[in-house]
């Protein structure tokens, strides 16, 4: 393995690379290195400057750098029984922009990933319509089209910090979300092909998979902003996000995006199925629970520095940049603080700025090397402001799971590490 | 250039008014489309299996407790536990009355849940793990009755109907309330906030290191250099195993375990095979070929099971072939949830993948 010219010597080059570097930076002037270096000097250390590389065709279904293959989906095996039913997490620390790659997108199955070929899908719309009707993939294809870039995120994300600080990484606090450009037709269009009666408030949309999932939704969201969805960042979706067709339900909660589609039923009440009775409700302190908590509250967390993504460069100019979202709207608006929120700066926005949508912020400054306690707050379009843990967990309590939008604390030590911490 | 300007013209018009992306909604057409087809009243009927709170849905139908116990024993149990108590950290069913308001409430069917449609829908729908939709009505009835006896809201003489079940409610229905984050969390959470001297001084009051819960991952070189070391090891084990797989490919075809991994897929909710197999609702079944039945070290067996192993039941070709054509006939009173390989011609196959995946 240690001879083997393709495994981490680049990286851990790279990593000494970085500290002179660093070294460098902190003096406040240009340093020349103390020698010359190798891999500018040496063509032997370039090969890849002399000799040829692969040619076309190579990985005719391309994938990521080799250097890069540590940036992957991760679960936590304590979460669940078993991972047939069970949850990974987006890495968001290693990601930029605001698009998940699809191949980065966290997975949540209840029964595992259906496999369906397009040719056997079936969509059926039954209930209070004036004509029950069973679509094919191809029928849904000649129906109009939108594309919509939308987050979704699991309304258990951040669950696991409701007590306290647990897990170390935004990966693992954060991870349960990803955002993705659908395409698809919007749900609006095929109930009208069925004819909604007027008595038909309510939808309960149900999955083809093992779990047979099912959630009820109200007829004004159904009518509104959800698509039927096919294709996703321009390709189509992937069979762990419910190929060939799921549904997508702007700025609400993950688990009622069911995957792996299958029928549409018209009613005029909630069904009150499992995943919005025994899960996905909001237990409060008192002992009563919230029901139909489907909007996603404004959030935002640091993703750079953080546990799993240190400052190794020392002092100096440093990137701070993070993620933030509202179920609700736009992000006009970050807040970061390095001194444990004393005092605020407002981060940099940049890239496109849509409703429902993953926004990405930055904030520039230089380290002076000492610890520092990182924060992010959101605010949304509605003029909601992301809230501390505390103030949550004063009016929800402690045993909720779900729905954790509280501001994040990442703790920097002199070395540049990172952890998940509280402040008070 | 002429034309790149005009192009980034329109580009820095467009980021100054970011609304042009989320443009119009796709057209309605009046009288629809004329896409898709009629279904049929056999296809609805197929698909729609839907229970509402209040009765919609529900076929006629009855089961008692008895009938529901020995449905659970040998379908449910093996993760729920006996008395829905749970194994392992899958769902506990019953119990924990009294708890939600505590710091460790217990979320049952008896202590949480609303309406009992909803135990009866999921349990139709979803249930057992691995097999759902395989329940008859009258089964389902029997189970939720074996719920509603396990949770103390009836006698070990009751039958559930579709004519009592809406007679039936659950105590914390009252409990759930509408959501209330707009009247209750907006007008606190929409407050402008403290932007400079919001604090005197700030201190950490907890730290997820203290836990130590977190997934390891190759992030520093320190742990990138272990990887590499046991990569190696793994590597010397890949080779070894290799001599040994030779062995057992000779014997095997490879088509055989290819379709025996398909048919595998009905096995492995509850069972592993191969490297890093662990016991699990079922236990592991690395070397079960040829092995004493009931002998998987650290797995909780059915005493039924343990007494067939020590009465000599070994996992021969034959064993393994009547066990999984019909595994309570086989062994009466084990607490396997499966009722069987339904062609017989998918168990040699089977039998290859656990012996490829496995070991001898």
């Amino acid at each position: 393995m240690v001879d083997d010219p393709k495994f981490t010597p680049t990286r851990r080059r790279f990593l000494q690379g970085a500290a002179v570097a660093g070294g460098a930076a902190a003096t406040g002037q240009l340093a020349h290195a103390q020698a010359a270096d190798p891999l500018i000097t040496d063509l032997g250390e370039q090969p890849w400057s002399q000799y040829l590389g692969d040619g076309v065709d190579a990985a005719p279904y391309g994938m990521p750098s080799r250097h890069e293959a540590h940036v992957v989906r991760r679960n936590v095996p304590w979460l669940t029984a078993d991972s047939v039913s069970s949850v990974n997490f987006t890495p968001l620390h290693e990601m930029d922009g605001i698009i998940t790659p699809n191949g980065l997108c966290f997975e949540r199955h209840h029964g595992g990933v259906a496999d369906v070929a397009p040719e056997d899908f079936r969509l059926m719309i039954n209930g209070l319509v004036d004509s029950e009707m069973v679509f094919t993939l191809e029928d849904i294809m000649r129906f109009p089209r939108e594309n919509r870039t939308y987050f979704l995120e699991c309304a258990a994300n951040s669950g696991m910090e409701w007590r306290g600080s647990q897990l170390n990484g935004c990966q693992f606090t954060h991870g349960m979300i990803h955002n993705v450009m659908y395409t698809g037709v919007p749900l609006r269009l095929l109930l009208e092909e069925a004819g909604v009666k007027t008595e038909g408030t309510w939808l309960l949309a149900e999955g083809a998979d093992a779990s047979g999932m099912s959630r009820s939704i109200p007829m004004e969201k159904a009518m509104d902003d959800c698509l039927v969805a096919f294709a996703m960042n321009g390709e189509r979706l992937r069979p762990e996000q419910g190929y060939p067709v799921r549904l997508v339900v702007p700025g609400w909660e993950g688990n009622m995006w069911v995957k792996w589609l299958r029928r549409l039923e018209v009613g005029d009440a909630p069904w009150h199925h499992r995943e919005e009775t025994s899960k996905y409700t909001d237990l409060l302190e008192h002992g009563e629970a919230r029901r139909f908590t489907w909007e996603m509250d404004a959030k935002s967390v640091i993703t750079n520095p953080s546990p799993q993504a240190p400052i190794t460069h020392g002092p100096g100019p440093t990137v701070l940049t993070g993620v933030a979202w509202s179920g609700r709207g736009t992000i006009p608006r970050v807040d970061v603080t390095i001194d444990g929120g004393i005092n605020w700066h407002q981060a940099r926005m940049s890239g496109p700025s849509f409703e429902k949508s993953m926004h990405r912020f930055y904030f520039e400054f230089d380290w002076d090397g000492s610890p520092m306690l990182l924060q992010s707050r959101a605010h949304d379009s509605t003029g909601y402001v992301q809230p501390t843990k505390d103030a949550l967990r004063e009016i929800r309590g402690e045993n909720s799971i779900y729905h954790n939008n509280g501001i994040q604390t990442w703790a920097v030590d002199e070395s540049g590490a990172a952890e998940n911490v509280e402040i008070g | 250039m002429k034309k790149v300007l005009t192009l980034s013209a329109i580009l820095l018009a467009g980021s100054a008014s970011l609304a042009f992306a989320q443009e119009a909604a796709a057209p309605s057409r009046d009288g629809g489309y004329g896409l898709g087809r009629a279904a049929a009243p056999e296809e609805v009927a197929a698909w729609d299996i839907d229970i509402r709170p209040d009765g919609m849905g529900l076929p006629a139908g009855s089961g008692d407790v008895w009938t529901g116990e020995e449905l659970w024993i040998a379908q449910c149990s093996a993760c729920h536990g006996d008395f829905g108590e749970a194994v392992g950290r899958w769902p506990v069913l019953a119990g924990g009355f009294g708890t939600l308001d505590g710091e460790d409430p217990v979320k049952t069917i008896g202590s949480y849940w609303p309406y009992l449609s909803t135990v009866w829908d999921y349990v139709h729908r979803a249930m057992p793990y691995g097999a759902a939709q395989s329940l008859s009505d009258d089964d389902v009835y029997a189970i939720v009755a074996y719920l509603m006896y396990v949770n103390n809201l009836v006698d070990d003489d009751f039958t559930l109907s579709s004519d009592n079940f809406l007679d039936v409610r659950l105590e914390n229905e009252e409990n759930f309330f509408m959501d209330d984050r707009i009247e209750v969390e907006f007008p606190i959470f929409t407050q402008e906030p403290c932007m400079e001297n919001c604090a005197e001084s700030i201190e950490i009051t907890m730290r997820a290191a203290v836990l130590d819960v977190t997934p390891d991952e190759g992030t520093d070189e320190a742990v990138v250099e272990e990887a590499a070391v046991v990569e190696e090891a793994a590597v010397e084990e890949v080779v070894e195993e290799a001599v040994v797989e030779e062995v057992v490919e000779a014997a095997l075809d490879p088509a055989l375990i290819e379709a025996g991994e398909s048919t595998f897929r009905q096995c492995r909710s509850c069972h592993q095979v191969g490297d890093g197999a662990r016991n699990a609702a079922g236990p592991a079944l690395n070397g079960i070929y040829n092995a004493q039945a009931g002998t998987r070290e650290g797995f909780r067996y059915s005493p039924a099971l343990v007494e067939a192993g020590e009465g000599g039941t070994v996992w021969t070709d034959e064993a393994l072939t009547a066990f999984l054509l019909d595994p309570r006939g086989y062994i009466s009173g084990n607490r396997m949830a499966f009722r069987g390989v339904r062609d017989e011609a998918d168990i040699p196959g089977l039998i290859a993948y656990l012996r490829s995946e496995g070991g001898e």
